[in-house]
């Protein structure tokens, strides 16, 4: 059996957040299709209202913090990662975009990447698509084909919208565990020297 | 092990007045400082070279030449020279005459620039930053080697039969150090040639200017240039320093808070704690500076940043005498007890003769 690491980013700022509320309806949805699978996750939460500050840093500063570096070296290292954010004016919000601006731009190659968005209304379920997916697209992560929007009404309970929502999360999850299942464990970053060019090729200009 | 000073010649604001200082007061104030750097007793005074405002030093062989004229031991350096946008002819040609003005007491860092916009003013364009460093300090070494030089390359017109002058002080050219803040090919092109490595150190955590410098080392090994911990090491340093430490981050915090660089980000705290950033009494920066070598290993050029964010002049120079005084005089004993003797000290103009006289062979490779 092969153990996991799902990190988990929620954007949310309320303290509950609807959004870290589905980013946890889905990591919970996602270990439970690993372990169908004859696999197992660890989970690392990173709540980036926890980081807000070190992210505003970073951005001055041009380097993460102890405290930021952690959680960075959490998505980065991990074998999956759920993402979730609000929906703030049409798009993703602003400290979940400053914290992907912090990664290096190549830490989410090939990574395997479940999107959640949340909002007060479904008009905005579209910014998964317009917003999120090409996002990480350009990082070049692997998006799985279901994105999970949830808006006020699918919290509601007890009607076929939020049940419809629980079908989205376990389909998700199952589309995230059929692409991280089958996959070599992630490597934690290896020495980022390892393939600096030599002198000598960088002298005939081949590197 | 060299004690110095690195300006990058901001003119900037002084926030606890508002008052910005003209050019000529910044360019005498700089002056200033190079001279107070000799009378405390420091070993080296470093300059930027930036091309676009708020900085004055685009030309620093001309201030260097006149810091040379005023001084008498002081070693004079920068911090950095644009290996990127200068012609490497005129690089040749500036540094030898500085050389020989200054008898003997230059040598250069080069840095390619992190200004986007610089490049095109000189032609360049800063994606080709690495081929640039790589191309253009092949030829100045060979402009500095080879009495005649025949060449062509990528990036500029080609030459024949060109000679550059005056030729380096006694056939030996200046000692040049490689600077950078996040490319390991340059600490790869430093330790290819044997030359030095300069870590800028300040504005980032130690972690990463460790890993930088290890890397330097292991590649300076394996060209063959001597044992890893006998590579030519170099950090930058940031300090503020009064007698008490209070004083000290009482006096310091308006101008970190509205530095360019850090300002209106971490606290004053926070990117002490994060940073080599040090601001407290001598025997806090003795302290901190001292735990640099326990990641770097034994190194052979300390340099502070002590006049930007809009420090006063008279602030500065009073920075200077605490440093002279009592901060390294005790850094020097400590650093010499702890280095072994296999460890070499900072090439000078007299090392460098002295090693050519036994080993010919070793300058012309």
């Amino acid at each position: 059996m092969t153990t996991r690491t799902l990190a988990v980013v929620s954007a949310g700022l309320g303290v509950p957040s609807s959004t870290r509320l589905l980013a946890d309806r889905l990591t919970t949805a996602t270990v439970d299709a690993l372990r169908a699978r004859g696999g197992d996750a660890t989970v690392e939460v990173v709540e980036l209202r926890e980081h807000a500050r070190d992210v505003a840093d970073a951005l001055v500063t041009g380097f993460p913090n102890a405290a930021l570096r952690a959680a960075v070296e959490t998505v980065t290292g991990a074998d999956a990662l759920i993402a979730v954010t609000p929906v703030f004016t049409a798009s993703y919000s602003g400290l979940f975009k400053s914290f992907v601006d912090v990664l290096e731009k190549e830490a989410l190659t090939g990574k395997p990447v479940l999107l959640g968005a949340t909002a007060g209304t479904a008009r905005h379920s579209l910014v998964l698509e317009h917003a999120m997916r090409p996002l990480f697209a350009y990082l070049r992560a692997v998006t799985v084909p279901t994105a999970v929007f949830a808006a006020s009404e699918d919290w509601a309970g007890g009607d076929g919208t939020s049940a419809e929502l629980s079908r989205r999360i376990t389909r998700a999850a199952g589309e995230l565990a059929d692409v991280v299942t089958g996959r070599p464990a992630t490597a934690r970053p290896a020495d980022p020297f390892a393939d600096v060019p030599s002198f000598e090729d960088l002298l005939r200009g081949q590197a | 092990m060299q004690f110095g000073i690195f300006t990058v010649s901001d003119i900037t604001t002084d926030p606890t007045t508002g008052r910005t200082p003209t050019e000529a007061e910044r360019i005498q104030a700089v002056l200033a400082i190079a001279r107070k750097a000799e009378e405390v007793g420091l070993d080296v005074f470093a300059l930027g070279e930036h091309h676009n405002p708020p900085f004055f030093s685009s030309s620093p062989t001309t201030t260097l030449a006149y810091v040379a004229a005023q001084t008498s031991r002081l070693q004079l350096s920068t911090s950095t020279t644009l290996i990127t946008t200068n012609d490497p002819v005129k690089i040749a040609e500036d540094y030898a005459m500085l050389q020989h003005l200054a008898g003997g007491r230059a040598d250069l860092m080069l840095g390619r620039g992190n200004t986007g916009p610089v490049y095109p003013w000189f032609g360049q364009d800063i994606r080709e930053g690495i081929p640039l460093a790589v191309e253009n300090y092949a030829l100045l070494r060979r402009l500095w080697t080879e009495d005649v030089v025949d060449w062509s390359g990528r990036f500029r017109t080609p030459l024949q039969g060109f000679t550059s002058t005056p030729r380096p002080l006694d056939g030996v050219p200046p000692f040049v150090w490689h600077g950078s803040i996040r490319s390991p090919q340059i600490a790869e092109q430093a330790a290819y040639y044997g030359d030095g490595f300069f870590s800028n150190h300040i504005f980032w955590p130690e972690e990463h200017t460790q890993r930088m410098v290890e890397f330097y080392r292991r590649r300076f090994e394996h060209h063959g240039h001597g044992s890893a911990d006998q590579a030519i090491v170099g950090l930058g340093g940031q300090v503020f320093v009064r007698r008490n430490s209070q004083d000290a981050v009482r006096e310091f915090r308006p101008y970190f808070d509205n530095a360019p660089v850090y300002g209106h980000g971490p606290s004053l705290e926070e990117f002490t704690r994060e940073t080599p950033l040090t601001v407290g009494s001598p025997q806090q920066v003795i302290e901190r500076t001292l735990g640099f070598r326990e990641y770097v290993g034994d190194y052979q050029r300390q340099l502070f940043l002590v006049d930007h964010a809009g420090l006063p002049l008279k602030t500065v120079l009073e920075q200077l005498d605490l440093l002279g005084e009592e901060v390294v005089p005790v850094l020097r004993r400590e650093f010499a007890a702890l280095k072994p003797a296999h460890v070499p000290d900072a090439p000078t103009h007299a090392s460098r003769v002295a090693a050519r006289q036994t080993t010919p062979e070793e300058v012309s490779a």
